[in-house]
């Protein structure tokens, strides 16, 4: 990892596919060849190697690091693994293929920039791939990878790899808009293609896929547009000796969407009171503007009552103020969705109750066709289900604003994460009834 | 649009930061776990810049075996006092003297002995949050660990059954008697600390840097020799720590790569006495940070079974 002179970006990554389909091979293939792993970790896969392997080093054993998973071979959880190149740095997230782990390859995929998703060459496409390919999509993923592995099993046959990726391309458009789809043939087990180019495949032009990994475009990722800033946390020293600290008033947070400037106009909801940006405060000292996804302080031109759950919003384009909500849902938990029940839902830095009025439909991964009106939304299931919300929510759709349109349910009692959810595009934006604020 | 952009450490920073706030946004009763090492400084100065200008808000916490490097104790003190922080600490003799910690016969490592006064400090205080400096690259078991790890009323965390961490909406609920332990810097790198620790210029303790010390071989490690035992009245706290007649005493120019208690802790020799060397080191080293630390080393999943067992 060799000093660099210009910063490194940052790429995250997610790798999902079936079970056996490699990748916690590719993991560690990719941190092996890309010598990111030491010698003390080469050394303990070596002696399980001994143990339990009949002597061959498992690069599996690099990420399944869970006991239960080294005894039955497979991934249980969301294991996170870093590397680095001197172009950039990677977060890769392993997410299991396991039909029951799914809402794991969710939560992987819901902070990537890029999702790889592995095929067995021998297999084809299965339910498996589709499943994968629509969460990625679903959940906004800009770049796709198609690693087509175990090319070593099928002979490096072009055929078959184009015969998969005719396949794949057939449904690619019902899923909508990534950014950039990829396919490569690879071999995880004997570093094909993944770190330096193969000699088995001469009709293959791309590059291997670090180098795709380290090249694609991800700086234009962010949402500059339409500033949105959900109050995390109201910073008030309330210091009784300091005067101008006694006096400060703050509001923290991160910035889910666009870009603030000191002296900017700006509506506080759901209060709709319109003011200006006095300061941008930081550790650091003022700045004259912040951006997304950058954390600061805020402080406002009048002393308006606002609170964690609070929403600070430029007037270029306003959000949806709502209580009647549409959404896309993953259902992560074995007890079923039950219409009429109860639920948390968190959204950006507001928990409100509600309730489940509808299921619309449910996808069925083998013909990604929408069933409509079922019964109920099992684990892993994915539809769109209608809300009401003890408070009306602050928001945009989940396509335009991954973080101001995206929520989780959580059941009360258990406090168990049940569901990830997209909302639809509001009906209408705030309307503001207010006349400038004065004093 | 290209000046709107974040290298790789301002992005794990405003990640962080914004973890931080959700704890205090969400949580009754937090604490913050300050050690002195080099992972729990970065949480400070991530702290104080997620609560300036008013007072972070929670106090800090930690849990001494009594085998600590003096060094480290100083510069915990010295820093706590400089944030104007409350420094709770609870150690394991005290654990021990009142019957809620039992050493296992013949183990001298008390790192397993932290977790009963971990527990203890959490239910004495009543906390439902404690922020701590782990990070995931540091270890097989820790790679899977959330942002958010819950624990249940036994302070156990069960792998198997993890919430899902979505986008950035961290679920912090908790039911009385449960807790969460938070994780800002779980992305973050060995390399990210040094390199954040060196753009921050933030003070570290001085055993980061090379310098002499007296030290003997075990376990394939360069073990610090313990402080001479000088209250005949009391048993000798580092017995089994000290060399053997066959385990010759070396002065070696050494640092520390990683801080456990004087037991549990490799030394390295290493001439690096600067930031600037570390992170040199840092990029050549072939041994992974842990690979110093004998507490993980006693078998492949003895970091799962502690944390199993209310660890962080």
């Amino acid at each position: 990892m060799p000093q660099s002179q210009h910063p490194i970006e940052l790429l995250r990554f997610n790798t999902c596919g079936s079970v056996d389909d490699g990748k916690s091979t590719l993991i560690g293939r990719l941190l092996y060849d890309s010598k990111s792993l030491m010698e003390d970790q080469v050394e303990a896969l070596e002696k399980s190697a001994d143990l339990t392997g009949g002597g061959t080093i498992n690069l599996a054993n690099l990420t399944d690091g869970l006991r239960a998973e080294r005894e039955q071979g497979i991934t249980i959880d969301v294991a996170y693994r870093y590397f680095a190149t001197p172009r950039r740095k990677f977060i890769v997230a392993d997410t299991p293929g396991h039909v029951q782990y799914t809402r794991n390859m969710v939560t992987g995929a819901s902070t990537a920039n890029l999702s790889i998703v592995l095929v067995d060459a021998r297999q084809g496409v299965i339910e498996q791939t589709r499943r994968h390919t629509y969460i990625a999509a679903l959940l906004g993923i800009p770049h796709l990878v198609i690693a087509i592995n175990k090319m070593d099993l099928v002979e490096w046959k072009a055929e078959r790899f184009q015969e998969i990726r005719d396949e794949i391309e057939e449904f690619l458009p019902k899923l909508g808009a990534f950014r950039d789809v990829k396919f490569i043939p690879i071999s995880a087990l004997n570093g094909d293609n993944v770190v330096d180019a193969s000699k088995h495949t001469p009709w293959y032009e791309g590059p291997p896929l670090l180098a795709h990994l380290e090249n694609v475009h991800i700086a234009s990722d962010w949402n500059f547009q339409c500033f949105r800033f959900p109050v995390q946390w109201v910073n008030r020293p309330n210091n009784p000796t300091n005067q101008k600290l006694h006096d400060f008033r703050g509001l923290s947070g991160q910035i889910a969407s666009g870009v603030i400037r000191q002296g900017q106009s700006v509506v506080v909801l759901p209060a709709a009171m319109k003011t200006t940006v006095k300061e941008i405060w930081t550790y650091g000292g003022s700045v004259p503007e912040a951006f997304c996804p950058q954390s600061v302080t805020i402080c406002l031109e009048h002393d308006i009552d606002v609170s964690r759950g609070d929403m600070i919003v430029g007037l270029e384009q306003l959000p949806g103020m709502e209580s009647n909500l549409r959404a896309r849902v993953c259902w992560m938990n074995i007890r079923p969705l039950q219409p009429n029940k109860k639920y948390f839902l968190k959204h950006g830095t507001q928990t409100v109750q509600a309730i489940v009025t509808r299921i619309e439909d449910r996808i069925n991964f083998t013909t990604l066709e929408s069933e409509p009106n079922p019964a109920a939304l099992a684990v892993n299931d994915i539809g769109i289900i209608h809300l009401k919300t003890s408070k009306p929510l602050i928001y945009d759709s989940y396509a335009t604003n991954r973080l101001t349109g995206s929520f989780i349910l959580i059941e009360p009692g258990t406090n168990a994460t049940v569901a990830a959810g997209m909302l639809f595009p509001p009906t209408a934006t705030v309307k503001l009834e207010y006349t400038d604020f004065a004093i | 649009m290209s000046s709107y952009h974040l290298d790789h450490l301002q992005y794990l920073e405003t990640e962080a930061i914004h973890i931080m706030r959700e704890v205090a946004g969400e949580f009754e009763r937090p604490a913050l776990l300050f050690s002195g090492g080099k992972d729990s400084i970065c949480l400070l100065r991530l702290a104080e810049k997620a609560f300036r200008p008013s007072d972070i808000p929670m106090p800090f916490l930690n849990v001494e075996t009594g085998h600590e490097f003096p060094e480290l104790i100083a510069f915990r003190d010295r820093r706590a006092k400089e944030l104007g922080a409350k420094l709770i600490v609870r150690t394991v003799d005290e654990a021990i003297a009142k019957g809620d910690a039992q050493p296992a016969p013949g183990e001298i490592s008390r790192n397993k002995l932290q977790i009963p006064v971990l527990l203890g400090a959490i239910a004495e205080f009543q906390f439902d949050c404690a922020i701590g400096g782990a990070r995931r690259d540091e270890e097989k078991a820790r790679a899977k660990e959330r942002f958010f790890s819950f624990r249940d009323s036994f302070g156990q965390w069960d792998p198997k059954a993890q919430r899902p961490e979505i986008w950035n909406l961290y679920n912090a609920k908790v039911n009385p008697g449960e807790n969460m332990r938070v994780f800002p810097l779980s992305n973050w790198t060995e390399m990210d600390v040094w390199e954040y620790i060196k753009k921050e210029q933030l003070a570290v303790p001085t055993i980061y840097f090379s310098h002499e010390r007296d030290c003997f071989r075990r376990g394939g490690q360069w073990l610090p020799v313990p402080p001479p035992h000088t209250d005949a009245n009391k048993p000798d706290p580092y017995e089994g720590a000290r060399p053997k007649p066959n385990e010759p005493i070396k002065k070696l120019v050494v640092r520390v790569r990683t801080i456990a208690d004087m037991i549990s802790t490799g030394m390295i020799e290493s001439p690096a006495d600067s930031v600037d060397d570390i992170i040199a080191e840092v990029a050549a080293a072939r041994v992974t940070e842990r690979g110093t630390r004998a507490d993980d080393k006693a078998s492949e999943a003895a970091m799962e079974d502690r944390k199993k067992a209310g660890y962080f």
